[in-house]
């Protein structure tokens, strides 16, 4: 599994011409690789192209889409289309953190605890298991609502989220490759422990990596904006596609849409961009499971 | 038979540890990551109201005695008593919560495995074919629907455009059957009240689609993945061989031994149906646990909201007791 991430570039070019279904995951990798880049775009440059401000009143409430107001405005006023981009920058950095530190604690984890076994192992995968066993957004629930409002709560809410779905496979891998012959090698020519888990170990962890990264940055996505949804989210007036959503639900019952689906549609767009990415890369990654 | 015995005395014995590490995650999560009274109170309270707070949760006692008198209480099954109105105990107040989310979870999950297995076996059937790209793409577009989001746009276009069906609440007013599951459409059909069970199954519809088909997709990848493993077997062909037609080497011989691993998933599933169903009752104002929890949120009924999240947790290690406990009789390969 693992040798297919250094296949050569020629055979991988060959099975692009192979069929339509192998083409079909380099289309999910592509797509997804762009709308994930074509929202990095918009947050970046957010304040260049956003058309108004986004938490000021820049117009009648509820006013429908027109060529002033791409997408309306909400039930303040406010332009929707720029609380859309403006809120790109908050989803994507909650993503961004809440990836980056779940990633940091679980691999070293997943790493220590199958490398060294024996009680630890048992006391660390217990814990990791019951949080895995637990509902992600029931148990993000919990920790928003002690740590209060905020971006960095919700951020630190989801690493809790997803720090098992890192150890457990980086715990699973460790302990397979830790039997194999490489490493027994090098454990007879007396490489340190230190050596052997980041050198021998590491290493060959890493490809299995970034399937399970984008596929938690699209669970991350839509447990943030579940968050926001419930009102646990980032407090008025700072714009956040969850949160947005849940305020244009009262003008439903009178036709008013824009409101809620504009910010809902941002929400789909995004998550369907990382599990696509996932997607792909989980077949090019790993032929052997061919669109199974 | 003594080894299956054995078996289920070991499976309901780990539920206890089980259990007893997602209390503790919870008691922890509840008093370490944030502080109680700030979150019952906000930020700036006068002083006499945190002491007044912190003496009736009892958060003048040394973390440890917390703790033992947390698990005492949840053993008595008592989850302490609601911060708001009439001050109930918590469990009273879950219980009466609790039917309408098992109703809408019960009606969703049957609704999403029906949906996901025929899709599947469709998809399977016309491999590498625009039908089973079209699934494969749908497989994954359920993965990335935000219940919202989905749920509003039923709303919109079934509830308020076209006005066929209602876009909140469990029932019409005035309607309630005679209570004695507390699922309103077994309730209506046990009492045999035609107008109740009309307006359950109306109000039932939307938030059983949105969840639905939310969960659908797991399925639907799952039953293709396994239906076209299955479909290259010998025994496949020798069926066909035998002139048996398309239909019966489909749905007779393939899907049966394609289905257990969509059981597995089905346990595995309860956790997003849970999840899921917070979010749809939410959106249709279907007045479950999940509605229930996200109200005592914005209420900051602190002993309300760790009630129901010690109820989620148990009923997680319960579910998963269970769904090991069925496989046994359904593929008795599997012993421990």
């Amino acid at each position: 599994m693992t040798a297919s991430f250094s296949k050569p570039i020629s055979s991988a070019l060959r099975e692009l011409k192979l069929s339509v279904r192998k083409e079909l995951k380099y289309y999910f990798t592509f797509t997804g690789f762009g709308i994930i880049a074509f929202f990095v775009v918009i947050a970046v440059l957010a304040p260049y192209i956003s058309p108004y401000d986004p938490v000021k009143k820049v117009g009648d409430p509820l006013t429908e889409p027109s060529l002033k107001f791409p997408m309306g405005t909400d039930g303040l006023g406010r332009d929707i289309l720029s609380r859309i981009i403006y809120g790109t920058r908050i989803v994507l950095r909650i993503t961004l953190i809440s990836m980056a530190l779940s990633l940091l604690i679980g691999v070293p984890l997943g790493l220590a605890s199958g490398y060294i076994g024996g009680k630890l192992d048992s006391l660390i995968s217990l814990l990791m298991d019951s949080l895995y066993a637990f509902p992600g957004l029931i148990l993000a629930i919990a920790l928003a609502v002690m740590q209060g409002p905020g971006e960095m709560p919700m951020a630190t809410s989801l690493t809790v989220v997803y720090i098992p779905t890192y150890f457990r496979m980086v715990r699973g891998e460790t302990l397979s490759i830790k039997e194999s012959l490489f490493v027994e090698a090098a454990r007879a020519i007396g490489a340190k422990n230190r050596v052997i888990i980041f050198s021998y170990i590491f290493p060959n962890v890493i490809p299995s990596i970034p399937v399970i990264l984008s596929l938690n940055a699209a669970d991350a996505v839509l447990t943030a904006a579940a968050l926001s949804f419930i009102g646990l989210g980032i407090t008025a007036p700072t714009p956040d596609w969850g949160f947005d959503l849940r305020m244009g639900y009262p003008y439903l019952t009178s036709k008013i849409w824009w409101p809620s689906a504009f910010p809902g549609l941002m929400i789909v767009l995004l998550t369907l961009g990382f599990s696509l990415f996932g997607e792909g890369l989980t077949e090019i990654l790993n032929p052997r499971l061919g669109g199974r | 038979m003594s080894t299956l015995r054995v078996y289920i005395v070991r499976r309901l014995l780990l539920a206890i540890p089980m259990i007893l590490v997602l209390l503790t995650i919870v008691f922890l999560i509840m008093r370490a990551v944030g502080d109680p009274v700030s979150a019952i109170l906000g930020a700036h309270a006068p002083r006499e109201q945190i002491e007044r707070i912190k003496a009736k949760l009892g958060l003048n006692d040394p973390l440890h005695i917390q703790y033992l008198s947390y698990l005492w209480g949840i053993l008595r099954l008592d989850l302490g008593r609601s911060m708001i109105w009439g001050q109930r105990p918590v469990l009273e107040e879950i219980m009466e919560h609790f039917p309408a989310t098992l109703e809408l979870s019960i009606s969703a999950f049957v609704f999403s495995v029906v949906i996901g297995v025929f899709t599947g076996i469709f998809s399977a059937c016309r491999y590498n074919r625009p039908p089973d790209h079209i699934f494969r793409l749908y497989g994954i577009i359920t993965y990335a629907i935000f219940i919202p989001w989905l749920g509003m746009l039923l709303q919109l276009i079934f509830g308020v455009y076209l006005g066929w069906l209602p876009t909140s609440g469990r029932i019409d007013p005035f309607m309630t059957p005679k209570m004695v599951t507390g699922l309103y459409i077994l309730d209506s059909l046990i009492t045999f009240n035609i107008p109740s069970l009309i307006s359950a199954v109306r109000h039932l519809i939307l938030p059983t689609v949105t969840l639905g088909f939310y969960l659908s997709g797991i399925y639907t990848r799952l039953t293709r993945a396994h239906m076209l493993d299955v479909l290259q077997r010998d025994f496949i062909t020798a069926a066909r061989a035998r002139g048996l037609s398309e239909r019966v080497v489909i749905y007779r011989h393939a899907l049966k031994n394609a289905f257990i691993p969509i059981l597995t998933m089905m346990g595995l599933q309860f956790a997003a149906l849970l999840a899921g169903a917070i979010l749809t009752e939410t959106t249709f104002s279907w007045p479950g646990m999940g509605t229930f929890l996200a109200e005592r949120i914005l209420y900051r009924d602190f002993t309300t909201v760790q009630g129901t999240i010690v109820f989620f947790a148990i009923l997680v290690v319960l579910v998963s007791l269970i769904v090991d406990l069925l496989y046994v009789y359904i593929d008795p390969r599997i012993r421990y």
